[in-house]
């Protein structure tokens, strides 16, 4: 017996969306495979490593850990939708920092550091560290990383 | 993950009758269960998701000499709200240092209880504080006292169809001393493989949490005067039993746990000596 799928709408990066789900679907998944945007990516699905970072109501979440019919009637936010059209001063920042290796982790990555300025704008370098500690980067790096938000965070206070 | 059929209950009622079936299973935060139904420990027909249940509150209330901290309550508005910070500052170091931001932001107060994981961060502080948890189904309401809540590894007091609408702590009405101390094997996010809060209050009363050194969260209860000896402290400590997992031996658990109580107390005393 399969399970009843159901219709969920919710708003993803402005647009309104209605997708037919299965209740075992994680948000990551729907997003992926129906939605068809496969910035955020699965590595451990399990909330470990973050590279599957959205923003979900206005916070940061594992969207491996979200059933996507959970979803319904919110408001998503995945690495597409961050920047529109050119990128964001912190993805610049990401490239002149050096910080991208394999680039596996960094949609995960500019997604919470992007959450992370909107709710410490000046962090601290270690406000930044444990703001960032649920993402993981197996090419390890991390004061690259760090740095680039860092440099980004300097520039606002700058302006 | 297992195929399960999902529901999002409006009332109590409602999510608790659908609770009641031996298969279905509760959904909060998720960031427990995601991961359980994902290595299919549990394989339930049914998920019920609790975040619509209007009885189960969302916010932190005062309410007399209690704070009442709502079932749906998630570890990132505790670690902000300015009445955890004031008067049960243990707690809000406990629920900043689960997972992650991202963990933080899913994980409720409710869900790390009722998983009762013996590392389960905010088990020792409540312990401490004497907090209880408030278990409800439409014709009932029992108040637990935590140290009562937990049966074992993975099982607390639970009846099937009982919900946790709330955890109240007793708001405490002198200035007290208060300490949270965790090992872990690595910086960053990682489970506790020795965690503890200690509660100190002017009459000389010492309150112990401990977490990650016996089958359940555990409280212990000493004096000031009996925690001035060594046998003191080995009574205070008798009620753990570490084991060894692949986080930490359990030698080394029983070396951090006395070293780490030790210098809780010390900081707890300090802490009550400069207020007092
Ligand atoms: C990467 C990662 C890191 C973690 N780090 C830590 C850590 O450092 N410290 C720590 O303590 N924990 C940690 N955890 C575990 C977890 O985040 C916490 O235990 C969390 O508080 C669980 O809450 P939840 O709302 O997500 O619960 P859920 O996963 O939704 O539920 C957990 C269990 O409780 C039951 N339940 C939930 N709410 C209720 C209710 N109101 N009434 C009755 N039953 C209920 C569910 O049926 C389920 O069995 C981590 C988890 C992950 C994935
Ligand atoms: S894929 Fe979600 S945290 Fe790793
Ligand atoms: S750049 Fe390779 S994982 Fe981070």
């Amino acid at each position: 017996m399969s399970p009843t799928e159901s219709a969920i709408t919710l708003t993803v990066n402005g647009a309104r969306r209605t997708v037919r789900v299965s209740p075992s679907t994680t948000l990551l998944e729907m997003v992926r495979t129906r939605l068809e945007l496969t910035g955020s990516k699965e590595c451990c699905a399990e909330g470990e490593c973050g590279a599957c970072t959205m923003i979900l109501d206005g916070e940061p979440v594992n969207s491996c850990l979200v059933l996507a019919v959970e979803t319904d009637g919110s408001e998503v936010t995945t690495i597409e939708g961050i920047g529109g059209a050119g990128m964001t001063p912190l993805q610049e920042s990401f490239l002149t920092a050096g910080a991208i290796q394999c680039g596996f982790c960094i949609p995960g990555m500019v997604v919470a550091a992007t959450a992370l300025l909107e709710r410490i704008p000046r962090p601290t370098e270690s406000e930044v560290r444990e703001g960032l500690s649920g993402n993981l980067c197996r090419c390890g790096g991390y004061s690259r990383i760090s740095a680039a938000v860092m440099a980004v965070a300097g520039g606002n206070a700058a302006t | 993950m297992t195929w399960f059929e999902y529901q999002r209950p409006q009332s109590l009622g409602e999510a608790s009758d659908l609770l009641r079936k031996d298969d279905s299973v509760a959904l909060a935060g998720g960031t427990d269960l995601l991961v359980a139904l994902r290595h299919r420990a549990v394989r339930p027909a049914l998920v019920v998701d609790l975040k619509s249940v209007s009885d189960i509150a969302e916010g932190i209330e005062v309410e007399g000499d209690r704070l009442r901290i709502g079932g749906r309550v998630v570890m990132s508005r505790l670690t902000r709200n300015q009445h955890v910070g004031r008067h049960f500052p243990a707690l809000a170091q406990a629920a900043a240092v689960v997972g992650s931001v991202q963990i933080r932001n899913r994980a409720t107060l409710a869900g790390n209880l009722c998983n009762a994981s013996p590392a389960a961060d905010t088990a020792p502080a409540l312990l401490a504080y004497g907090a209880t948890v408030i278990a409800s189904r439409p014709d009932t309401t029992r108040s637990i006292p935590v140290e009562e809540f937990f049966t074992g590894p993975g099982t607390t007091v639970l009846e099937r169809g009982e919900i946790v609408t709330a955890v109240e702590l007793p708001i405490p009405p002198t200035t007290i001393g208060s300490a949270f101390a965790r090992v872990t094997r690595r910086r960053g996010v990682d489970l506790a493989s020795v965690s503890l809060a200690c509660i100190l209050d002017p009459s000389g009363r010492a309150r112990f949490g401990f977490g990650a050194v016996g089958p359940t969260p555990l409280l212990a209860e000493s004096t000031f005067d009996e925690l001035a000896t060594d046998e003191g402290w080995s009574r205070l400590l008798a009620v753990t039993s570490p084991i060894t997992d692949v986080r930490a031996g359990a030698e080394y658990r029983r070396a951090m746990l006395h070293v780490h109580s030790r210098r809780a107390f010390q900081a707890a005393s300090e802490q009550l000596r400069a207020a007092t």
